[in-house]
């Protein structure tokens, strides 16, 4: 049975990482899962300098998911290159940097410090809903999304996946910007923008007023979008949203996702990566498929 | 193995007060490693609640491998866990976050409790081999009180003055003269920044335990964090994790 696929050019042993921000580094759930058993960790976003993020309460539980507005709290390049790239590589699996920044010369200096060293993949997070400047703001527009995806492209020595909004009327748009300023995939979807009120208090129940959605609440939403980015481009796609089991990932693979990130999932289940990975193989046996890339995009 | 995520049985559950419920479980992997003031993930068996519920070791049998937890029912998961009955099974990780420090002997000792504050305290009273005091705060009803009474003097507070000194901890702690080298408190915001500001004038060693909303409990997520005054080992701003730095903070290492 082969589990493996290729995102631009980099093979994975499976299609399961980790979804960005709900994993750190690696470091906490190395005490829980084996990080040899995953495809590519996906660090959580790193800025060119350390940022607090937004105050708390930061997350509020919603039926079937969860509303997180963390603010992109990181420490910043310098020690995120001294100390967590050393810690991942440890491990025999696919390093994948996500990069935020407030300003395209702020995602440049991450990309550029990040040059000569050893990592695989670079995430670009133009989807971030919780943060004022940049982020989302890049992520809304078309022309923003080509313009940030050729400077990037421009400095980046390791492949870019740039990392879409569901937050928008046509997702294949900003697919489509991004393919056309010479991005080499796509990450989709990130978190929903949502909103929860304690009625009790009478409050927002997280500090920013509003966050992104996550968890199983949002699968179908984000099948629907990797499905129609699928179909309207022709880079390899890593499908996120809610996937909880083995079962949830193949149905991403079907919709035509080469790889899918698991989030939310971890915080239920610590183990949910390597378990994840494990219901593919048993799907694949199930159904007698021998190679995974069979699955991509083969919903009839 | 330091902390486990696992589904354990319970030994009973019983109702101390209409909202608050005390629950044993057996669970001798993670009573080896706990110890007072930790706490434990909860989980929801309903895959529509996605997030554990954090709730702080109140009692160790370490003969037994049990562990109790104290809790009030706030929403509904906490309601949920308040149905289980014993022989039923729960899925639980811990021991998460740092605990109390353990205090030299000679040292005398105010353990400080307010509401769902007061349960982490038990334990520690328990654990400490030295001079001990409780201050106990509630709103009306008490409930615990009598669980420390074998290992010191008990002040409690009320706000209604239903029992004890009328008002709150730091009012029963002044009206009793109560004098102490050692401060440790857990109980809502307001009163740990009112016993943070006294230990600090009456220069009395004083470690706080904090809460916030959390997701991972690990450490990874970055949800639950407080702020601290010096930059934090994990993200170098001014953030400390509560699930994994703390919940037990020094006061001064803590701005309220």
């Amino acid at each position: 049975m082969n589990t493996k696929v290729t995102i631009a050019g980099v093979e994975l042993k499976n299609p399961v990482m980790t979804a960005s921000g709900t994993f750190g580094s690696g470091t906490e759930y190395s005490e829980f899962v084996d990080l040899n058993k995953l495809g590519a960790v996906v660090t959580k976003g790193v800025a060119n300098v350390p940022w607090p993020g937004n105050n708390t309460p930061r997350i509020a539980e919603t039926y079937g998911g969860m509303i997180n507005a963390i603010g992109l709290q990181n420490p910043g390049i310098d020690v995120f290159v001294e100390r967590d790239i050393p810690f991942l590589k440890q491990y025999d699996t696919k390093i994948v940097v996500n990069v935020c920044g407030k300003s395209v010369k702020d995602y440049v200096e991450v990309v550029e410090r990040l040059s000569e060293e050893s990592v695989d993949l670079l995430e670009i997070n133009i989807s971030c809903p919780n943060v004022k400047e940049g982020g989302i703001a890049f992520g809304q527009d078309p022309k923003a999304v080509e313009q940030i995806t050729k400077e990037v492209k421009k400095y980046a020595k390791q492949p870019v996946i740039m990392k879409l909004s569901p937050n928008v009327t046509d997702i294949t748009v900003m697919a489509k910007a991004a393919q056309e300023a010479g991005a080499d995939a796509l990450s989709l979807i990130n978190t929903l923008t949502g909103m929860k009120i304690d009625i009790h208090k009478r409050t927002f129940a997280v500090a920013n007023k509003t966050g992104g959605l996550s968890g199983p609440a949002i699968k179908p939403v984000a099948v629907r979008m990797v499905y129609q980015v699928a179909q309207a481009v022709n880079l390899p796609i890593i499908g996120m949203g809610g996937i909880m089991t083995g079962e949830d990932a193949v149905e991403f693979l079907l919709a035509g996702a080469t790889a899918v990130a698991v989030g939310t999932a971890n915080f239920q289940n610590p183990y949910a990566t390597v378990e994840i990975a494990k219901g593919i193989e048993a799907y694949m046996e199930k159904y007698g498929v021998k190679d995974v890339k069979q699955l991509i995009g083969a919903v009839k | 193995m330091a902390k486990v995520k696992q589904t354990v049985v319970i030994n009973s559950q019983k109702k101390l007060l209409e909202d608050v419920f005390c629950m044993w479980l057996h669970c001798p992997e993670i009573v080896k490693e706990a110890h007072g003031g930790q706490f434990l993930s909860l989980y929801s068996a309903d895959g529509a609640k996605l997030l554990p519920r954090p709730i702080s070791i109140c009692e160790i049998d370490r003969e037994n491998g049990n562990l109790c937890l104290v809790y009030r029912v706030v929403g509904a998961g906490t309601r949920e866990f308040s149905t289980y009955q014993a022989k039923d099974l729960i899925t639980v990780m811990g021991p998460l976050g740092n605990g109390f420090p353990q205090i030299s002997p000679e040292k005398k000792v105010l353990l400080i409790g307010g509401g769902i504050g007061i349960p982490p305290m038990l334990q520690m009273a328990k654990e400490l081999n030295c001079e001990k005091t409780a201050v106990l705060g509630y709103r009306d009803q008490l409930f615990l009180n009598h669980e420390f009474e074998p290992y010191g003097k008990v002040y409690v507070a009320t706000e209604d003055g239903s029992a004890g000194t009328r008002g709150n901890v730091l009012d029963a702690v002044r009206e009793n003269g109560l004098l102490a080298d050692v401060i440790l408190a857990c109980g809502p915001t307001p009163m740990l920044r009112a016993v943070k500001e006294y230990g600090m004038k009456q220069k009395i060693e004083t470690f706080l335990s904090m809460e916030e909303k959390m997701a991972c409990g690990i450490g990874a997520c970055l949800a639950c964090v407080c702020q601290s005054e010096e930059v934090d080992a994990h993200s170098h701003v001014h953030n400390k994790r509560i699930c994994k730095d703390g919940p037990v903070f020094r006061a001064e290492e803590v701005t309220l």
